[in-house]
């Protein structure tokens, strides 16, 4: 066993960030409209070279405008939601921690759509109303994660059942209040049942959040990183972490804090979309090990990568039609966690 | 008396008899209470408990269960703050150190926790120099060095790269007692270490203790319900009854019969060994005594 080095590290985010882009490219030639991988490639040489205006109109508007941003976006929404489950698997001592799963994305969606319907009437600017939005969903999402922690507690010890249990019957109850308010109230602004129950990535990020969502990634997953050597003996449970010298409630706080704003962000941009959380971190866990240092970053990659694969199938296998994001995630991902709890329970 | 890190910010140490080199464990009048909640009656006491301890000595805590023993223990890790009185490691209130500083001064072995993920033996070993780290603590030289030691010391070199569920139980305590060894402690704590070890792998990890207690100059404190082995290898027995802590002093004087049947309510016999150290026998029915 090598231990684990600087160098090991970058060595493994390079190859990762290789494929990332590969598919990129790919998802980007992939759709209704046809684009051939010459000619893709060659605007994209130019756009590297600065040389934007000498793009061919047509490429330009579907290649550039709309499926570049959208790709990003699922970029931006994979890694956020697979750094947030391989967070909450540690704190909470559990392999089928997710934040759809959990509760957390129905919690951030309800916390969005209530900041939607109350935004218009509180007389804002509309950069601060705007905003509103991913608050509403991080007060949402830390709302719920905090009510489901204490449900999943039997004699003062998170037990696993109980807490996916509660987490499950949550997010089934949030969404029963989505589909309450969507329903009676009808507000031009909040999106679709699909958008917010299923989540899907077709509407762009509005130009004045996308500071927000970048800054606020890169600080929480940051921020969650420097605990990557404490998160890796959390695992062993609160009491034995402090025993070796955890600083165990800053870090519960920070990482929980710093989750839920992740999925706050994802959810108020995408939706709840589900299992991405689950499936990921469990895909590097095989592939890379346990080790938290080595696990954030390959989730984040990795979820990147899952998230605009499953958003390109669910712009392309019923084309011209689209499938919500969060219906191809839940068929991939739905099975493989009622895998992991036989294998569990075995 | 230098010392690296808070120091300034807590007590000076108390006006005890003894030099700062000579007691590493001071546990003065330390009492204990759990309640439901503030205004429920308590739920279990640990009335006021002294006891001191040297570097190099073994201090054995015996008694049945639920009568104190990991209470007093938690106390003395810093876990809990006593409701009275103090516990002390080199003049430092255990339970006012932040978690690293105390996590450099003092290594707990626990009955064994489930592991979620598979971990091999040197990773696991490895964990002990979490206090010594920062960020992402990529291994040091110094820190190869240390655990390669730790595995050293408890024997278990061969089992480095192994996974720890797949290793047998008394090899699992030997790794385990090397992780506490790479976090250098003053002063190294075990809950009932002994616990699913067969009596070979008990002897042997006791001896073990005795002779890292003399190399390292550790203090060793030991939750245990054997009777024999604490009396064989303890310097000091502390014995409890109840959250009451009946007698303090050295095995000939506290594994006396009539204070152990009491305590254990069960027939039982003591014979003083050749070492001074007694010999704990249950009495059977015909009553026989060699």
């Amino acid at each position: 066993m090598r231990p684990l080095t600087l160098e090991r590290l970058l060595w493994v985010c390079a190859l990762l960030a290789g494929i990332l882009f590969v598919v990129i490219v790919v998802a980007l030639k992939l759709g209704a409209v046809p684009v051939s991988i010459y000619g893709l490639g060659r605007d994209l040489i130019r756009v590297a070279l600065g040389q934007s205006s000498q793009l061919s109109s047509e490429h330009r508007l579907i290649v550039f405008d709309i499926r570049l941003p959208r790709i990003l976006l699922g970029v931006f929404v994979g890694a956020a939601l697979s750094v947030a489950g391989a967070s909450f698997q540690s704190l909470l001592r559990n392999p089928l921690a997710d934040p759809y799963v959990l509760g957390v994305s129905s919690g951030s969606a309800l916390g969005a759509i209530v900041a939607l319907i109350v935004a218009p009437h509180l007389n804002l600017e509309p950069s601060v109303s705007a905003m509103l939005t991913p608050l509403g969903a991080f007060l949402g999402g830390a709302a719920t994660i905090t009510v489901v922690y204490f449900l999943g507690r039997r004699d003062g010890q998170i037990d696993t059942a109980t807490l996916l249990l509660a987490g499950v019957i949550s997010a089934s109850f949030l969404s029963a209040f989505i589909m309450f308010l969507i329903t009676t109230l009808p507000s031009r602004d909040v999106r679709g049942m699909a958008f917010w129950l299923m989540g899907e990535l077709s509407t762009p990020l509005p130009a004045s959040l996308r500071w927000l969502v970048g800054i606020g990634f890169f600080a929480a997953a940051g921020a969650i990183y420097t605990t990557a050597a404490d998160l890796n003996l959390m695992i062993a449970g609160e009491r034995e972490a402090m025993h070796l010298g955890v600083e165990v409630t800053r870090v519960k706080l920070l990482v929980y804090a710093c989750a839920s704003i992740l999925t706050g962000l994802a959810v108020s941009v995408s939706g709840a979309v589900g299992y991405v959380g689950l499936l990921v971190p469990h895909a590097m866990r095989l592939l890379f090990g346990n080790d938290y240092r080595v696990l954030i970053p390959t989730s984040a990659f990795g979820g990147a990568i899952a998230v605009v694969i499953a958003d390109t199938l669910a712009r392309t296998i019923v084309a011209p039609t689209e499938l919500p994001l969060g219906a191809v995630t839940a068929m991939a991902g739905a099975p493989f966690f009622i895998y992991l709890l036989r294998r569990r329970a075995s | 008396m230098t010392s690296n890190s808070p120091v300034s910010a807590l007590p000076s140490r108390s006006a005890t008899p003894f030099g700062p080199a000579e007691v590493r464990l001071n546990v003065e009048q330390a009492s204990f209470v759990y309640s439901a909640g503030e205004n429920h009656a308590p739920v279990f006491t640990l009335e006021a408990t002294s006891f001191q301890a040297r570097q190099r000595e073994i201090v054995a805590i015996l008694g049945r269960n639920a009568s104190g023993k990991s209470t007093l223990l938690r106390l003395i890790a810093g876990n809990l703050t006593p409701l009275s009185g103090r516990v002390q490691v080199d003049g430092f209130e255990t339970s006012r150190l932040d978690n690293r500083t105390r996590a450099q001064r003092i290594a707990m072995v626990q009955q064994e926790s489930t592991l979620l993920f598979p971990i091999r033996a040197w990773d696991f070993v490895m964990q002990g120099r979490h206090p010594y780290g920062r960020g992402l603590r990529f291994e040091r030289s110094e820190d190869t060095a240390i655990v390669q030691n730790a595995l050293a010391q408890v024997g278990a070199t061969h089992l480095r790269d192994r996974l720890l569920h797949e290793i047998s139980g008394g090899e699992k305590q030997r790794v385990i007692l090397a992780r506490a060894l790479a976090q250098q402690p003053r002063l190294l704590l075990l809950d009932e270490p002994t616990l699913h070890l067969d009596i070979g792998a008990q002897v042997d990890l006791l001896q073990g203790l005795r002779h890292l207690a003399e190399q390292n100059c550790y203090t060793v404190v030991v939750v245990t319900h054997e009777l024999n082995l604490a009396a064989e290898f303890a310097d000091q027995v502390v014995l409890l009854h109840h959250g009451k802590p009946l007698r303090v002093g050295p095995p000939a004087t506290v594994l006396q019969r009539e204070l152990l049947e009491y305590v254990f309510e069960a027939p039982l016999d003591v014979q003083m060994g050749p070492a001074g150290r007694p010999r704990i026998t249950v009495r059977g029915s015909d009553n026989s005594s060699p």
